[in-house]
C-alpha cells in the first residue's frame, strides 16, 4: 500500500505539470494571433446563425469576396441560432467578441444596450437610401449599430392544385381565409397552418393579424388585437387548422406545406429554395389578408443585421466596417437578395430586384411597409413576445378567452 | 531509496501524499461545482442583465429578485407541474423498472441480449429520442394515435401534446421511458447482490413468491432503491430537455416546470438575476427532498 503510494503521488504532481504547460501553452497560442502584428491587420473573424450548408457556404464565399476588397482573409463561423446570443454573451464578457458580428434584428437594440457593439458612424458608413423599418431595427438610442444587407416578411403560401380543386381565390380578407380554409379542408388535409409553439416563433406569425387590425403591443389589451387572436382560435374551433399548431415551428409548416397536409401556410421566403426543388408541388405566396377590405398590411420585418463588436484595435474594426459596408453595397446585397430569396433592404435596390425578379414582388411590397419588432418596445421586445405567445398558446388549447389571454398577456407585460 | 538516511523524507512523504490524492479532487470541485454555485448565488442577489455581461455591473438588489418570482402566480403553477412531473416519473420509472429486474433475474434463452437492448434508451441523445417521441405523440398524424385508432379504442385523436392536461402526462410518460434502463440497471445489480441461498431456506421454509420478495428481496434491495429513489427524483427535477423538445413548456404553460421556468428567464427574456434566483430555489428544493428522503429511509432501516 505504502509503496505504491508513493510513484503514484509523483505521478499525479507530474501529470498536473503536464495539464498546466498544456494550458499555458494553449493560452500564449491563443493570444500571440492578435498581438503579433499590431498594425498590419490580414485577417477578420466572422460569425452568424447560417448553419444550413449552401447557406453557410453563400455566406463564406460573400465574406471571403468583401473581405478581399477589404485586404482580409474572413475566418467565417456558424452556430446553430439558439446558441447565437448565450455565445455573443459569453464573449462580451470573455472580451473575445468577433470581429464582424451577425445578429437577429429583434435582438440588435438588447445587444447594442450592453455596449458591446460601434455605432457605425464612427466608420463613416453610407446609411441612407435603407427602408425606414429595417433602420430603425439596428438603431439604438439616435445611433445606427446594425445594418441587413437583406429583409424578409411572411406572406401567405398557396398550394395552387387544392385552390383549383376547391374552386377557392387566394382569400384577402379574414373572412374569406376563413371560408376558403373550411372548404379546402379534408380527410388527412387541413385548410391553413400557422405555427403558434411557446416560443416568439408564434408571436411573430400572429403580429401581421394583430398590427394590420390595428393592434399595438404596447396595448395587447384592445378589442383589435383579440379580433386578430379570435380569427387564429376560429380557424381551430371550425377544424380549418390543426391544433398541433400549437406544437409546429415554421420548418414544420414547411413540412406539412410539401407533405400536402395543409393547402395554406403563413411561411418566410427563406423557405423557397426548398420549395422549388420538390417538383410536384405547384405553389403560390400572397400577402397575408387583412380582416377587411381597404385595411393596410403591415408585416413584420425580419432578417439579420451585421454589427462591428468592440475591440481593443482600431484598425481591425476599420476593415470589418470596410467589410461591413461592402456587404451592404448595392451589389452585393442585390446578388444575395437572389440567392436567398429575400428582399434588398436599399429601396431603390428593391425596385430593380422587383423588376428582375416578379415572383419576389409581393414581398418587395410587403416589406416597404413592415414593421420593426423593437421600435416600440426596443429593449423590453423579449418579454412582451414571451407574453403574446402565451397568451396564443392559452387561447388556442380553449383555456382561456382571447380577450382573457390578451388582458393577462398585457399584465404579464407590463408588470416585469 | 528507501535506506534509514532517507527516512525523515519518507515520513514527510508519507504526510503529503494522502493530501496529494485529495487536491486534484477538491480543485475540480471548487471549480467546477463551488464556483458556479456561489457564482449562481451571487447573481441571484443582483440585477444581472445583458449589459452586465459587457460592462461586468450588477447592480445589488437584495431578495428582490426571489420576491418578484415567488410572488408570482406563475411561481406556484410551475410548482405543482414540476411536483406532478417529478413524482409521476419517479413513481413510473421504479415501479417498471423494479418489474423488469425482476423479470431479468430469472435466466431465460436471450435473457442477456434483451437486458442489454433495454439500456438503448440510455445511450440516445435526449434530443433524438425526445424529438422521436414529439413525432409519434403527434395528434393527426402520430402513430400512437393512428395505432389507437386502429384498435378503435378511440374514436379521434387524443391531443397528446395540444391539451393542457394531456401534455404533462405526455412528457412524464416520456421521462419515464427515458428513465426504465437507469433503474432497472441498478435495481438488477442490486438483487444480484442478494444471495441465492436466502431464497432457497425460504423456500424450504414454505415462503411463497409474495412472502419472500417481502421478507428478502425488498429489505435486501433498500440500499440500491434509496440510491435509485434519490438520484431519480434529483434527476427529474432538473430535467429540461426533453420538455423543451417535446412541448417547450407549453401548451399555455401546462407544461413549464421550475427548471424550464429558469432556462426561459436567463436565455429568452434575458433576465439572468431571477433565472437565477429560479436555479437556486430548485437547488434548495432538490437539496431538501434528497435530506428528507434519505432520513426517511435511515429512519425505517433502524426500525
Amino acid at each position: 500500500m505504502n509503496s505504491s503510494a508513493r510513484p503514484s503521488a509523483r505521478r499525479i504532481t507530474t501529470l498536473l505539470g503536464t495539464v498546466a504547460l498544456a494550458l499555458a501553452a494553449t493560452g500564449c497560442g491563443g493570444g500571440t494571433g492578435a498581438a503579433s502584428a499590431p498594425d498590419k491587420v490580414t485577417s477578420l473573424t466572422a460569425l452568424d446563425y447560417y448553419t444550413d450548408a449552401t447557406e453557410h457556404a453563400q455566406w463564406s464565399k460573400r465574406l471571403t469576396d468583401c473581405g478581399r476588397t477589404a485586404g482580409v482573409k474572413v475566418e467565417h463561423t456558424s452556430v446553430p441560432a439558439p446558441s447565437l446570443l448565450p455565445k455573443v454573451l459569453r464573449q462580451a464578457s470573455s472580451r473575445t467578441l468577433p470581429d464582424l458580428l451577425m445578429l437577429d434584428n429583434p435582438d440588435l437594440q438588447q445587444i447594442a444596450s450592453t455596449g458591446a457593439l460601434t455605432p457605425l458612424d464612427r466608420y463613416r458608413i453610407d446609411t441612407t437610401g435603407f427602408a425606414e423599418g429595417i433602420l430603425s431595427a439596428g438603431t439604438y438610442r439616435g445611433k445606427v449599430y446594425g445594418l441587413a444587407p437583406t429583409v424578409n416578411t411572411i406572406a401567405l403560401f398557396y398550394n395552387k392544385d387544392m385552390l383549383a380543386e376547391a374552386g377557392v381565390a387566394v382569400p384577402r380578407t379574414w373572412g374569406e381565409l376563413k371560408s376558403a380554409a373550411a372548404r379546402l379542408t379534408r380527410q388527412g388535409r387541413y385548410g391553413i397552418a400557422v405555427s403558434a409553439n411557446a416560443t416568439p416563433e408564434s408571436t411573430w406569425q400572429l403580429l401581421p393579424f394583430l398590427w394590420s387590425n390595428g393592434g399595438d403591443e404596447k396595448h395587447l389589451d384592445t378589442p383589435q388585437a383579440a379580433q386578430a387572436l379570435r380569427l387564429w382560435t376560429d380557424l381551430v374551433k371550425s377544424g380549418s387548422m390543426s391544433k398541433s399548431a400549437l406544437n409546429w415551428t415554421q420548418a414544420d409548416l414547411h413540412d406539412q406545406f410539401a407533405a400536402g397536409k395543409t393547402a395554406l401556410m403563413v411561411n418566410g421566403p427563406w423557405r423557397i429554395p426548398a420549395l422549388n426543388k420538390d417538383r410536384d408541388l405547384h405553389w403560390g405566396v400572397a400577402p397575408l389578408p387583412v380582416r377587411q377590405k381597404g385595411q393596410r398590411l403591415v408585416t413584420p420585418l425580419g432578417g439579420e443585421v451585421w454589427t462591428v463588436p468592440q475591440n481593443s484595435s482600431p484598425s481591425r474594426q476599420e476593415k470589418a466596417a470596410q467589410v461591413l459596408a461592402c456587404l451592404n453595397g448595392p451589389t452585393t446585397m442585390l446578388a444575395s437578395a437572389k440567392e436567398h430569396f429575400t428582399v434588398p433592404s436599399r429601396t431603390a435596390v428593391a425596385a430593380r430586384y422587383a423588376e428582375q425578379v416578379p415572383s419576389m414582388s409581393g414581398f418587395v411590397t410587403s416589406v416597404e411597409r413592415a414593421r420593426s419588432r423593437t421600435v416600440e418596445l426596443g429593449v423590453k421586445w423579449p418579454g412582451t413576445a414571451t407574453a403574446i405567445s402565451t397568451a396564443i398558446q392559452s387561447a388556442l388549447t380553449g383555456e382561456q378567452t382571447p380577450q382573457e389571454a390578451l388582458r393577462r398577456a398585457q399584465r404579464t407585460a407590463t408588470g416585469s | 531509496m528507501t535506506g534509514p538516511s532517507a527516512a525523515p523524507r519518507t515520513r514527510l512523504r508519507e504526510l503529503l501524499a494522502p493530501w496529494l490524492f485529495v487536491v486534484p479532487a477538491a480543485v475540480y470541485l471548487l471549480l467546477f461545482f463551488g464556483y458556479p454555485i456561489v457564482k449562481n448565488l451571487g447573481m441571484s442577489f443582483q440585477q444581472y442583465t445583458t449589459a452586465t455581461f459587457y460592462t461586468g455591473a450588477a447592480p445589488f438588489v437584495g431578495l428582490r429578485n426571489y420576491a418578484e418570482i415567488l410572488s408570482s402566480g406563475l411561481f406556484s403553477r410551475a410548482l405543482l407541474t414540476t411536483v406532478l412531473f417529478t413524482a409521476g416519473s419517479v413513481a413510473g420509472q421504479f415501479v417498471l423498472g423494479l418489474a423488469l429486474a425482476l423479470f431479468f433475474r430469472r435466466s431465460f434463452p436471450l435473457g442477456g441480449l434483451l437486458r442489454s437492448l433495454l439500456l438503448l434508451p440510455w445511450l440516445l441523445p435526449l434530443v433524438v429520442s425526445a424529438t422521436t417521441w414529439k413525432w409519434m405523440l403527434d395528434a393527426d398524424d402520430g402513430v400512437v394515435n393512428n395505432a389507437l385508432r386502429a384498435l378503435h379504442l378511440v374514436p379521434s385523436g387524443i391531443p397528446w401534446l395540444t391539451g393542457t392536461s394531456q401534455a404533462l402526462v405526455s412528457v412524464t410518460l416520456v421521462n419515464i421511458w427515458v428513465g426504465i434502463p437507469f433503474n432497472t440497471a441498478i435495481l438488477y445489480s442490486g438483487l444480484r447482490n442478494i444471495p441465492a441461498q436466502l431464497y432457497e431456506a425460504a423456500e424450504l421454509d414454505g415462503a411463497g413468491p409474495v412472502a419472500s420478495f417481502r421478507h428478502i428481496t425488498w429489505p435486501l434491495l433498500r440500499p440500491a432503491v434509496s440510491v435509485v429513489l434519490v438520484l431519480g427524483v434529483v434527476y427529474t427535477l432538473k430535467v429540461l430537455d426533453i420538455i423543451l423538445v417535446v412541448t417547450g413548456g407549453g401548451p399555455a404553460d401546462a407544461t413549464q416546470t421550475l427548471a424550464t421556468r429558469s432556462y426561459e428567464l436567463s436565455f429568452q427574456r434575458f433576465e439572468f438575476g431571477r433565472g437565477a434566483a429560479m436555479g437556486n430555489v430548485l437547488i434548495v428544493l432538490s437539496l431538501v427532498l434528497a435530506l428528507v428522503f434519505l432520513r426517511a429511509d435511515r429512519r425505517a432501516a433502524h426500525a
